[in-house]
C-alpha cells in the first residue's frame, strides 16, 4: 500500500505558543484515520497543515508526492489533491447549489460550464441532494449544506479528502445524515483524514485512530484502542467522551 | 411678503435646465463607473500585504476624504493649469469627481471585503482557487451586496456635489441656473426649479440602483430579500 500523507516531527507555532511539537504520522491510500484528542490538543491544527492552510516551522509534510514545506511548491496542485470539508460547511452563499459544485470544476480543472454541471450532477445524487440544485444554501439545513460542502469537495475527485469537525456544528439527526455519506464514502476506499468527536463513527468507519494530546501523537492503533485505552489520557478522554 | 411668482419668465429656458440636468447626469454616470473601478482596486490595495502599496493607497485616500471638495476641483482647474495641465471644464469636473468617488468607494467596499469570513477564502483556497479568482469569485459580489445601500447613497451624494462643478462654469445644472436667474431676476422661480429637478435624478439614481441590484444579486431577488 502506497503512503497518501506522510507527517515527520511536525512543528507548528502561533507566536510563542507551539501547538504541534514534533508530529508524525503516516496515512496510506485507501485508508480511513480519525483523529481524536480535546479541544486544543492540536488535531486541527495539524488537518490544516495539510494542504498548507497552515505554514509549518519545523519537520516535513509529503502528500501525494508533493513536499508542502518546500518553498518551490505549487500550492495549487497541493491544493488539487486535497479535498477539504469545514465545520462551518463555509458554502458560498451568493451561488446556488450547483454553482458552488461547479466552481472550483471551471476555475482549476478548466472545464466549461456544461461539463462542470454533469460532474456535479452525479456527485450531488451521490450526497442525496439531487433535488437541491438549483437552491441557495441558506434555503439548506445545515446537514444539506455540510453534504453540499462534501460533495463540493468530491466533485474535484482528490486523492486525500480531510474533514475538520464537520458534524460539531450539527444535532444528531443532521450528524447522522452527514455520517452516513461520509461512512460511504469510506466504503468506496477513499483516503480520509477525519478529525472528529463522534467516537461511533470513529469504531464504525474507521481503520485506525490517533490520539493528539498537548501537540503530540499520544497513542495510535485500531479502532479498538477506543474501547482498551493503553495510556491513562486517552482512557480519561474517552470516559469524558461517553 | 407680496412675492408675485412668474414662472412663466422660465418657460424659454426649458432647454437650458434640461441640457443642464443631462450634463449633471453625464459627469455623474462617468465619475460614478470610473470612480467604482478605482475604488475596488484601492480597496483591493489597501488589504494588500505590500506596504508600499498600503500607504500609498492611504495617503490618496485621507487627502481626498478630508479636504472639500471644492478645494479639491479648484486644485486640479486653477492648480493644475498654472503647471501647464489644462483640461477641458467638463474633463477637469469628471477627473475631479472621479478622484473624489473612488476614494470614498474604496473605503466603502473595504469595509464590505473585511466583512467576508476568512472562512469562505479558506474553502476557496482549499479548492485550488487562485488569489484572483477568489477576489473575483468570492469576495468580490458578497462585499458589494453587503454595502450596495451605503454604496449608492455615496453615489448619489456625488450626483449632488456636481453642483460644485458650477463653480469652473461647468454647465451643469446649477451652473445653467446661475446664468438663468441672472438673466431673468427670478432666482427663486429657478432655483425652486432647480432642486425639483435634482430631486428628480436622485429618484431616477435610485430606480437605477434598484434595477442594478435585482441583476447584479440575483439570490436576493430569488430569496425576495430586497436590495
Amino acid at each position: 500500500m502506497s503512503v497518501a500523507v506522510k507527517l515527520t516531527n511536525v512543528v507548528k507555532r502561533f507566536g510563542e505558543l507551539e501547538v504541534l511539537k514534533g508530529v508524525s504520522f503516516e496515512i496510506n491510500s485507501g485508508e480511513v484515520v480519525a483523529l481524536i484528542g480535546q479541544s486544543g490538543s492540536g488535531k486541527s491544527t495539524a488537518l490544516r497543515c495539510i494542504n498548507q492552510l497552515e505554514t509549518i516551522q519545523g519537520g516535513s509534510i509529503e502528500v501525494c508526492g508533493h513536499r508542502v514545506e518546500d518553498p518551490k511548491l505549487d500550492v495549487r496542485a497541493l491544493r488539487r489533491d486535497i479535498g477539504m470539508v469545514f465545520q462551518s460547511y463555509n458554502l458560498f452563499p451568493h451561488m446556488t447549489v450547483a454553482q458552488n459544485i461547479m466552481l472550483a470544476l471551471r476555475r482549476v480543472k478548466g472545464m466549461r460550464k456544461d461539463e462542470a454541471y454533469e460532474v456535479a450532477k452525479p456527485v450531488l445524487a451521490k450526497v442525496g441532494l439531487s433535488e437541491k440544485i438549483d437552491s441557495y444554501p441558506e434555503q439548506l439545513s445545515g446537514g444539506q449544506q455540510q453534504r453540499v460542502a462534501i460533495a463540493r469537495s468530491l466533485a474535484m475527485q482528490p486523492k486525500v479528502m480531510l474533514f475538520d469537525e464537520v458534524t460539531s456544528a450539527l444535532d444528531p439527526k443532521l450528524t447522522g445524515e452527514v455520517l452516513r455519506v461520509m461512512e460511504d464514502l469510506a466504503r468506496g476506499g477513499m483516503t480520509m483524514i477525519v478529525v472528529t468527536h463522534e467516537m461511533g463513527f470513529a469504531k464504525r468507519a474507521a481503520n485506525r485512530v490517533i490520539y493528539m494530546h498537548t501537540g503530540k501523537v499520544w497513542e495510535t492503533g485500531g479502532a479498538d484502542i477506543l474501547s482498551n485505552p493503553q495510556t491513562p489520557e486517552l482512557k480519561e478522554f474517552m470516559a469524558e467522551e461517553l | 411678503m407680496h412675492y408675485q411668482f412668474d414662472f412663466g419668465a422660465l418657460l424659454p429656458y426649458w432647454q437650458s435646465f434640461l441640457s443642464g440636468a443631462l450634463t449633471t447626469i453625464e459627469i455623474t454616470v462617468f465619475s460614478v463607473i470610473i470612480g467604482l473601478g478605482i475604488g475596488i482596486a484601492c480597496a483591493i490595495a489597501r488589504r494588500s500585504q505590500v506596504a508600499v502599496l498600503r500607504a500609498v493607497v492611504g495617503v490618496y485616500i485621507e487627502a481626498v476624504r478630508n479636504t472639500p471638495f471644492i478645494v479639491q476641483i479648484f486644485f486640479i482647474f486653477f492648480g493644475l493649469s498654472s503647471v501647464g495641465i489644462r483640461m477641458p471644464i467638463i474633463a477637469a469636473s469628471v477627473f475631479a469627481m472621479v478622484i473624489n468617488v473612488g476614494a470614498y468607494t474604496a473605503e466603502i467596499v473595504r469595509a464590505g471585503m473585511d466583512s467576508i469570513h476568512p472562512s469562505q477564502i479558506e474553502a476557496a483556497q482549499a479548492l485550488g482557487l487562485s488569489k484572483f479568482q477568489i477576489y473575483r469569485d468570492i469576495i468580490m459580489l458578497p462585499a458589494i451586496e453587503r454595502v450596495y445601500p451605503s454604496l449608492s447613497s455615496q453615489f448619489i451624494l456625488m450626483m449632488l456635489a456636481t453642483s460644485i462643478c458650477s463653480q469652473i462654469s461647468a454647465e451643469e445644472l446649477t451652473g445653467v441656473a446661475n446664468n438663468i436667474q441672472s438673466n431673468t431676476f427670478r432666482s427663486l422661480e429657478t432655483y425652486f426649479v432647480v432642486a425639483l429637478l435634482y430631486i428628480a435624478i436622485t429618484y431616477l439614481m435610485r430606480a437605477a440602483f434598484f434595477g442594478l441590484g435585482l441583476i447584479a444579486f440575483p439570490r436576493r431577488r430569488r430569496l425576495g430579500l430586497g436590495v
